[in-house]
């Protein structure tokens, strides 16, 4: 790229920026883009990680809580599985070591059971069945001699398996108990059977050996689900529990489910040796859980409280952003509305001093001739239209001179170069070019109104061009006030290196169309036909002398313009063009 | 008065010849400055107008070589350019004054009779 396209190159892509829509909506949209990019990045992460993180450590909790309440299963069904095994070993040994014969004796049947009752502990009564099924011989707190048990249904089992544990059932005290039953095959081919009755207190000792929470319950089912203990929670004895126990499993067996009380609860169950029974812990999952509910409540707040800062940082940092490039944005804009200034000046300044030059040959000749002919005229004597081609002589005249007007002036401003900088009053220096305008305004009925700075410093600068500015503006403010209207002029101290100069103007003001074009040259909205040069060389002359010029107008309102010079004028880059050729 | 007038425009230097006759003026042109020095040469004028841009050796030059060899004669400059720059390099060289044309004939017969007073004196 040629290095003077570029300006216009950026002009064009700041155009193009700038036609994708109107400037507030593509800022927002900007800001939206970057607040969901930057929400997306941040977020999407930390959810990821939330997630992994709650289904680890779900996960490790969750074994951790439940091992040992495997363990306490596996011992407590140990304990129960020993206590029922003790017993039926006892009975065996007892049909064992003691004879038919022996054991018929009602009395010595007696003195076996008080032994039980006393060694063992648990023992309710026992009792001796011959081969059909008839207790021949008991010993216990029942009449139960002579009771046929050949009808039911243990007996049959006994019969076959040679030894029987009951279900827990209630007896004719309404207690609860369980039978065990012992088959005995004599060498002479006599069988009969050895029965007792255990109480099952023992069961609920060693329940509450587990030492379980209040909240927690624990309790042996058969193969049915009927209670065998009682529960705290799920029914009283012999009463069927509301959990679907049914799945095998060699181990303890967990499952998570809801209890008809609605409670989240956790369900550990383990079969025992005797077929069908099943020792069933119940918890509450908030109390298995109770650390990993908390852990989990924790990293729940910690994820929002993360999120909610980092949706906070997010909008707060896009919007900074965005207020940023929408500055930047202004500041190009600026700059590059200057840049585009100064090389139309350049350009325009160049093009302006060569065609004025080629001219002015022409316009001499034209000046020339008519002036000749004006001359020829008077030295004629009257003839017919001779006033008529005077008049036609003279406008001829008075045109060229407008002409030379315009050329003097573009003329001038290629001059412009040449700076003679000097020691200067700003006060005084516009109060003599105000002088050049005072009679217009008395006659006008202006109101003129000086505000001068009493301590503005002297400043270096180039008088006769700094006249030609003030001259400019206050002839331009004096066209756009009415008859009576107000201009002010007011001085001050800027900055300790600059001196402001603003002229205010109470007349019709400028449309934004206008105060853009202000500065072009040949731009004028004077209907008389201004040079349109005036504000163009103005803006030269003021950047030249390293100032700045700024307008302010609106409409019906008036326009200010406000020229900014520095206390020691350095050349500004923004000078008109060279001249030479 | 006789007036010397060198400029290459040969409609304009014409033209002014002719009008300064018409005001009793005794006037002769050249078209560059060569024509010009030979002319003064030859008859030197009471006064010049010299345009500075010219063909050849230019105005500048032309002013130069006068005020060597006729260091009396007024010389009026005339310039298309508008550059003060070479009117106040043409004053230090020893012009009278200089004016930008398009000239006014009343300014530079103001000007011819500022030069004739002071020749005068």
């Amino acid at each position: 790229m040629n290095v003077k396209e570029w300006p216009s190159a950026i002009h064009k892509r700041f155009l193009s920026i700038h036609e994708a829509g109107s400037a507030p909506d593509r800022y927002l949209a900007l800001r939206r883009n970057i607040t969901v990019v930057m929400l997306i990045v941040t977020i999407l992460p930390l959810c990821i990680m939330a997630g992994i993180n709650h289904f680890q450590y779900r996960k490790s909790i969750k074994n951790e809580v439940i091992e040992p309440l495997r363990l306490l299963l596996n011992k407590t069904r140990h304990s129960f599985q020993l206590f029922l095994e003790e017993r039926l070993s006892t009975v065996r040994f007892v049909s064992t070591a003691y004879s038919f014969d022996q054991l018929v004796d009602e009395q010595a049947l007696g003195r076996v059971f008080r032994v039980l009752k006393n060694e063992f502990g648990g023992f309710v009564d026992i009792g001796l069945i011959d081969s059909n099924g008839v207790q021949i011989s008991y010993a216990g707190p029942y009449k139960l001699l002579g009771k046929d048990y050949s009808g039911q249904e243990w007996f049959q089992e006994v019969v076959i398996r040679d030894t029987y544990i009951s279900d827990v059932f209630m007896g004719y005290r309404k207690f609860p108990h369980i039978a065990i039953a012992v088959q005995r095959m004599e060498e002479t081919g006599r069988s009969w059977i050895l029965r007792a009755t255990i109480d099952t207190h023992v069961f609920y000792e060693l329940i509450s050996a587990m030492g379980l929470d209040p909240e927690a319950d624990a309790f042996v089912v058969n193969q049915a689900g009927i209670l065998q203990t009682r529960s705290r929670f799920y029914g009283d004895l012999l009463e069927k529990i509301p959990f679907d126990l049914s799945a095998q499993t060699y181990g303890p067996h967990i499952i998570e489910t809801v209890d008809p009380e609605g409670r989240e609860v956790m369900v550990a169950y383990v079969g025992m040796e005797k077929p069908g029974f099943k020792l069933v812990v119940v918890k509450p999952r908030a109390l298995v859980l109770r650390t990993w509910i908390t852990l989990q409540g924790e990293m729940f707040f910690l994820f929002f409280a993360s999120v909610i800062v980092i949706i906070v940082i997010v909008i707060k940092l896009a919007d900074a952003m965005v207020i940023n490039i929408r500055e930047a944005d202004e500041r190009r804009e600026v700059a590059i509305h200057e840049l585009e200034q100064t090389q139309k000046l350049s350009a325009i300044g160049r093009l302006a001093a060569g065609v004025a030059h080629e001219i002015n040959n022409p316009l001499s000749i034209i000046m020339e001739k008519s002036g000749l002919m004006k001359d020829l005229l008077a030295f004629t004597g009257d003839f017919n239209k001779k006033e008529r081609f005077e008049q036609l002589v003279d406008g001829v005249i008075r045109s060229v001179g407008r002409c030379k007007t315009i050329t003097h002036r573009l003329l001038g401003f290629a001059r412009q170069k040449e700076v003679h900088f000097g020691e200067l009053d700003l006060n005084a220096l516009i109060k003599d070019v105000i002088g050049f305008l005072e009679k217009e305004m008395v006659y006008r009925n202006i109101d003129l109104r000086l505000q001068m700075a009493e301590d503005l410093p002297q400043i270096s600068s180039d008088q006769g061009q700094l006249q030609q500015v003030f001259l400019n503006i206050l002839t331009n403010a004096l066209g756009a006030v009415d008859e009576g209207g107000r201009i002010s002029v007011t001085t001050w101290k800027e900055d300790p290196e600059t001196v402001g100069v603003s002229i205010q103007d109470n007349g019709a003001g400028m449309t934004e169309e206008t105060i853009k074009r202000i500065f072009d040259p040949f731009f004028t909205t004077k209907k008389s036909g201004g040079t349109g040069l005036g504000l163009f060389i103005t803006y030269g002359i003021v950047k030249k002398l390293g100032g700045d010029i700024k307008v302010h107008s609106k409409k019906g309102e008036g326009s200010t313009f406000t020229v900014y010079l520095p206390e020691t004028a350095q050349q500004g880059d923004a000078a008109p063009p060279e001249e030479s050729r | 008065m006789n007036v010397l007038l060198v400029d290459d425009e040969v409609e304009f230097v014409t033209t002014l010849a002719e009008r300064l006759e018409i005001r009793g003026m005794t006037v002769r042109t050249a078209g560059d400055g060569e024509a010009g020095l030979a002319m003064v040469a030859d008859d030197p004028p009471d006064f010049m107008v010299l345009d500075l841009m010219m063909p050849g050796i230019g105005g500048l030059e032309t002013l130069k070589r006068v005020k060597a060899s006729h260091p009396d004669i007024p010389v009026i400059l005339l310039t298309g350019r508008g550059s003060t720059k070479e009117g106040i390099e043409g004053m230090r060289l020893g012009a009278f004054d200089y004016m930008m044309k398009p000239i006014d004939i009343d300014q530079l017969l103001k000007k011819l009779e500022e030069a004739a007073e002071l020749k005068k004196d």
